[in-house]
């Protein structure tokens, strides 16, 4: 069984980092009723012996004394990190795990990754290597940031840097999320384009969220709620709604639904790795099946059931109006149109009391209203995972490669030569140390040419498909 | 004689579990109408081959499990313990903490070489462990990484290990659409390389056995389960003592030896397929009856035509005229060629079955004599509570239009050079697909002139 470490960036990285542990600490006391620390929980936590204090030893077996994420919080103001620290999940991060200071990044990719990153370099490195020492076998790195700030942005992307350099053998998973259009920070495009040059170099697999999808989620959950809708009652142990009342919950603490999703993504991204399962599927399968060229590794994801159904033996029927949702616009987590582009991949991870019949019969009848490309007609993989989600009696998360993120970047790259053009608010990136024009243009072209990778494929959408012709032999 | 199985990935691990168990029920359920010497002797003959007598009573599987993550391993040997039947020897299983990704070049090139010496060390033991070794099954995927490239490897060095032993590989061929989307490239990587190594291939295709489940057996929600059940009968149906044609009166003592003469008479042709009839649900056997007659009638056409169950068969195919020399591009169309064939039949009455149909000269290539290219075993002990039971493992065209389509299916996305840069990572380049679908557009061209 192997570990995996999330590292949370900046104030919207600790906010969604903080509902996954509380979300993964309630997956597992369901599933877990003995109270023995087992494999599965290995993976994100560690067992800590703190009759002593907290410097005990890790216990490897037998009873959970306490849990310990194994997690790294960073930020460079106290906000949030302290609020964590206040709160409910307090005993849960080690305190040694903590990197924080406090003026913050002022929304300046450039403050993040030039100044933190060179001040804080070291105390991170020693920071994960503390924690890879914890961990029999280090999978996979799960960062999460957002990229329209300067924190997360920026030292998140620092880190994601230090990451390749420091363990090149282990994955690393980002989930980023990416500023919409009406975003208030101002600078949010020289940001993300300068964030999203590192994440094309140096990341295996990154996942981007659209706040304006989780918010749209959101709404949606909550009109079913209050229009009681028959049949589709949301429990309150369920882990889309969090521990407040679904009522209260969007007035006083509006983030903190959306942030949820994100963190079942992950629980659920997970779930074949730490479960068992017909057909397995680990996280580095995910890379390996849903990258064909190396920077394509931009997958769109799409999660449901999104609210609990009412019963608990669900006919076949609802099961497969799953896997129709699973490829509903309203599922998604970013606002992207796949079924109108090209997939290059497919994956569907598949929890709960699902067969592999109930999944082929849903692949042949959703398959023809979606494009492959040519040289991957069958590309679908497949997981099965016999452990359902807290409160649901089966889920489904597909994850696609396709053609669909192009117009996101696209828009990206528009917002910023709107500001580019003009060089707004460009001398607050210049005056730092190490910062160049260079790095404006590396960045814009970085991004340019990612869009004419995705453009090249696109291209070949609907056009005649000719097979390559086969080797011959002679006879 | 005794043969060693090797369980490799999640795949060959589950399927191994079930066929242990179908061998463990068999031997202890009804024999039918044969007498009890029989029986008696045929129960002793499986338990040599397959079980090793352990102190504690319980037989233990001659088996070494090999997997590059814990779950799948430690979800079997809990299984097979607590039948209380039979269980797997605790030692005999290596695994890792981390799996092959889906990655074949990680299962031959990295996890292989690493842990060599390891496992060739459990299948020492569990060779030594028989009095007569007769050799090694292997049972694998080719659509994943461990079972397929830690396969390959673990075949190699089977074979640089034991040159004598035979050595058969039992693979399982992913549905096509889509377990793993590298799953063709994976395919033809494990093909070519056990090519070189193993005596033959025994194929299962996913999406076969599937229908099977879906259409004789009647399974509404299949699960990997079923289907694993279905191959491990047929599996059963192959391994479970037979007596051969000229073997004297005793359960023949060399299964996998008599299987490759039988079967595999040219190295170029070593790919096995395996139809078994009849398939009812086990609510349904009390209640049906067969006439061999009629299964023979079924089996043979289902050769003919290549049909994958006894439903739905083509009977308007026929083999090609006697007594005219015909080139092999005016055979007609959809005629299954063959090379050689094997039948084996179990339960009542099979000494009075005539087998003759399966002797003629125009159902095979010229090559051979058809008394040599038709064998048959036979056994009065009923199997696996049918009362009767016919298998037919045959070497011919059964496999060519799947194995076609596989590697379509890989050149096409090899011309785009989609996903080689995580091969390469791990060593294997593109020099080295190269070879391998040279390899097997080999096989597909042997296999289409025949």
């Amino acid at each position: 069984m192997t570990q995996s470490v999330v590292v949370q960036v900046g104030q919207c990285g600790n906010q969604v980092g903080c509902r996954f542990w509380d979300l993964a600490l309630r997956e597992h006391a369901a599933v877990n009723k003995k109270g023995i620390y087992d494999e599965a929980l290995s993976s994100f936590f560690r067992n800590v012996d703190t009759r002593s204090g907290d410097n005990g030893p890790d216990i490897d077996k037998g009873k959970i004394c306490s849990l310990k994420a194994r997690a790294l919080l960073i930020d460079m103001e106290e906000g949030v990190v302290n609020e964590i620290l206040q709160g409910p999940l307090r005993d849960v991060f080690d305190s040694k795990q903590l990197i924080t200071d406090v003026s913050g990044s002022g929304n300046n990719w450039a403050v993040g990754h030039k100044i933190y990153g060179c001040q804080y370099r070291e105390n991170i490195v020693e920071k994960l290597r503390k924690t890879a020492e914890h961990c029999d076998c280090l999978q996979c790195f799960f960062i999460i940031h957002s990229m329209g700030g300067g924190t997360g942005s920026g030292l998140g992307t620092f880190v994601l840097n230090l990451l390749e350099e420091e363990f090149p053998e282990v994955y690393r998973f980002v989930t980023s999320v990416y500023p919409s259009g009406e975003d208030d920070v101002i600078t949010s495009p020289y940001n993300s384009v300068l964030a999203m040059k590192e994440l094309n170099e140096h990341a295996d697999c990154v996942l981007p969220i659209e706040n304006e999808s989780l918010f749209e989620i959101v709404n949606k959950i909550h009109q079913m709620v209050n229009s009681g809708k028959l049949g589709s009652t949301v429990k309150p142990n369920s882990l889309v709604t969090s521990s407040a009342g679904s009522a209260k919950m969007l007035q006083e603490k509006p983030f903190d639904a959306m942030n949820n999703i994100v963190a079942n993504l992950l629980l659920n991204l997970t779930s074949s790795a730490r479960f068992e399962g017909s057909l397995n599927m680990d996280l580095n399968e995910i890379s390996m099946n849903l990258v064909p060229f190396p920077r394509l590794h931009y997958l769109v994801s799409s999660l449901t059931p999104l609210y609990t159904l009412a019963d608990v033996n669900v006919p076949s029927r609802r099961l497969d109006q799953m896997f129709s949702d699973a490829f509903s616009r309203d599922h998604q987590l970013i606002q992207a149109d796949p079924k109108h582009s090209l997939y290059l991949a497919c994956a569907l991870l598949v929890r709960g009391n699902v067969q592999v019949s109930d999944l082929r019969r849903n692949i042949e009848r959703l398959k023809p209203s979606l494009h492959f490309v040519s040289w991957n007609q069958e590309g679908w993989k497949t997981g099965l995972c016999s452990v359902p989600p807290v409160g649901h009696s089966h889920s489904l998360l597909a994850l696609a490669n396709n053609t669909c993120v192009k117009p996101t970047f696209i828009e990206l790259k528009d917002r910023f030569m709107k500001l580019y053009k003009k060089k707004a608010h460009l001398h607050h990136y210049l005056q730092i140390d190490g910062m160049e024009k260079s790095c404006f243009s590396e960045a814009i072209s970085s991004l340019s040419d990612l869009i004419e990778e995705y453009n090249e494929l696109d291209a070949t959408k609907g056009g005649p498909r000719i097979d390559p012709s086969r080797l011959k032999i002679a006879v | 004689m005794s043969i060693v199985t090797v369980q490799l990935g999640q795949c060959g691990n589950q399927i191994g579990h079930e066929v242990f168990s179908a061998f463990c029920s068999d031997i202890r359920g009804t024999h039918g109408l044969c007498s009890k010497k029989e029986n008696e002797s045929y129960q002793d003959s499986c338990k040599e081959r397959f079980f090793c007598e352990e102190e504690s009573g319980v037989p233990a599987a001659r088996a070494v499990l090999v997997d590059m993550e814990p779950k799948v391993i430690s979800q079997t040997l809990s299984m097979a313990a607590s039948s209380g039947l039979w269980k797997y020897n605790s030692h005999s299983h290596f695994c890792q903490k981390q799996g092959s990704g889906n990655n074949w070049a990680n299962g031959y090139s990295v996890h292989g070489p690493r842990h060599k010496e390891a496992i060739m060390n459990l299948v020492q033991k569990e060779a030594e462990k028989c009095d007569r070794l007769g050799g090694f099954f292997t049972i694998m995927s080719m659509a994943g990484g461990t079972g397929s490239g830690l396969g390959a490897f673990v075949t190699q060095c089977l074979r640089d290990a034991f040159p004598t032993s035979f050595i058969l590989n039992h693979v399982i061929w992913p549905y096509g659409t889509g377990e793993v989307i590298v799953q063709n490239y994976n395919s033809v990587l494990t093909l070519s390389h056990l090519y070189q190594s193993s005596d033959a291939l025994l194929v299962h295709e996913n999406d076969v056995i599937h229908k099977i489940c879906a259409q004789l057996m009647n399974i509404k929600q299949i699960s990997f389960r079923d289907v694993n059940q279905v191959i491990a009968h047929q599996l059963g149906s192959v391994f479970q003592p037979t007596h051969t044609a000229g073997g004297g009166s005793g359960y023949s003592r060399n299964p996998l030896g008599d299987l490759m003469e039988a079967l595999v008479p040219h190295p170029e042709f070593r790919m096995l397929g395996l139809r078994n009839i009849p398939q009812v649900p086990e609510t349904s056997l009390p209640y049906s009856t067969f006439s061999w007659p009629g299964l023979i009638k079924h089996l043979r056409q289902m050769l003919i035509a290549n049909a994958q169950m006894e439903e739905g068969i083509d009977w308007q195919v026929r083999p090609p005229q006697p007594g005219s020399s015909m080139p092999s591009t005016n055979k007609p169309l959809h005629f299954n060629t063959s090379i050689a064939n094997l039948v084996i039949l179990r339960g009542k009455d099979v000494h009075s079955v005539d087998l003759g149909s399966f002797q003629d000269p125009s159902l095979y290539t010229s090559w051979l004599n058809p008394q040599d290219a038709f064998n048959a075993w036979r056994t009065p002990r009923a199997f696996n509570k049918y009362e009767k039971s016919a298998s037919l493992v045959s070497n011919s065209q059964f496999l060519l239009k799947p194995l076609d389509s596989i590697v379509g299916k890989a050149w096409n996305m090899f011309a785009s050079k989609a996903y080689l840069h995580q091969y390469t990572k791990f060593g294997i380049q593109e020099e080295d697909f190269l070879d391998c679908f040279t390899t097997l557009e080999q096989v597909i061209s042997s296999y289409t002139n025949l």
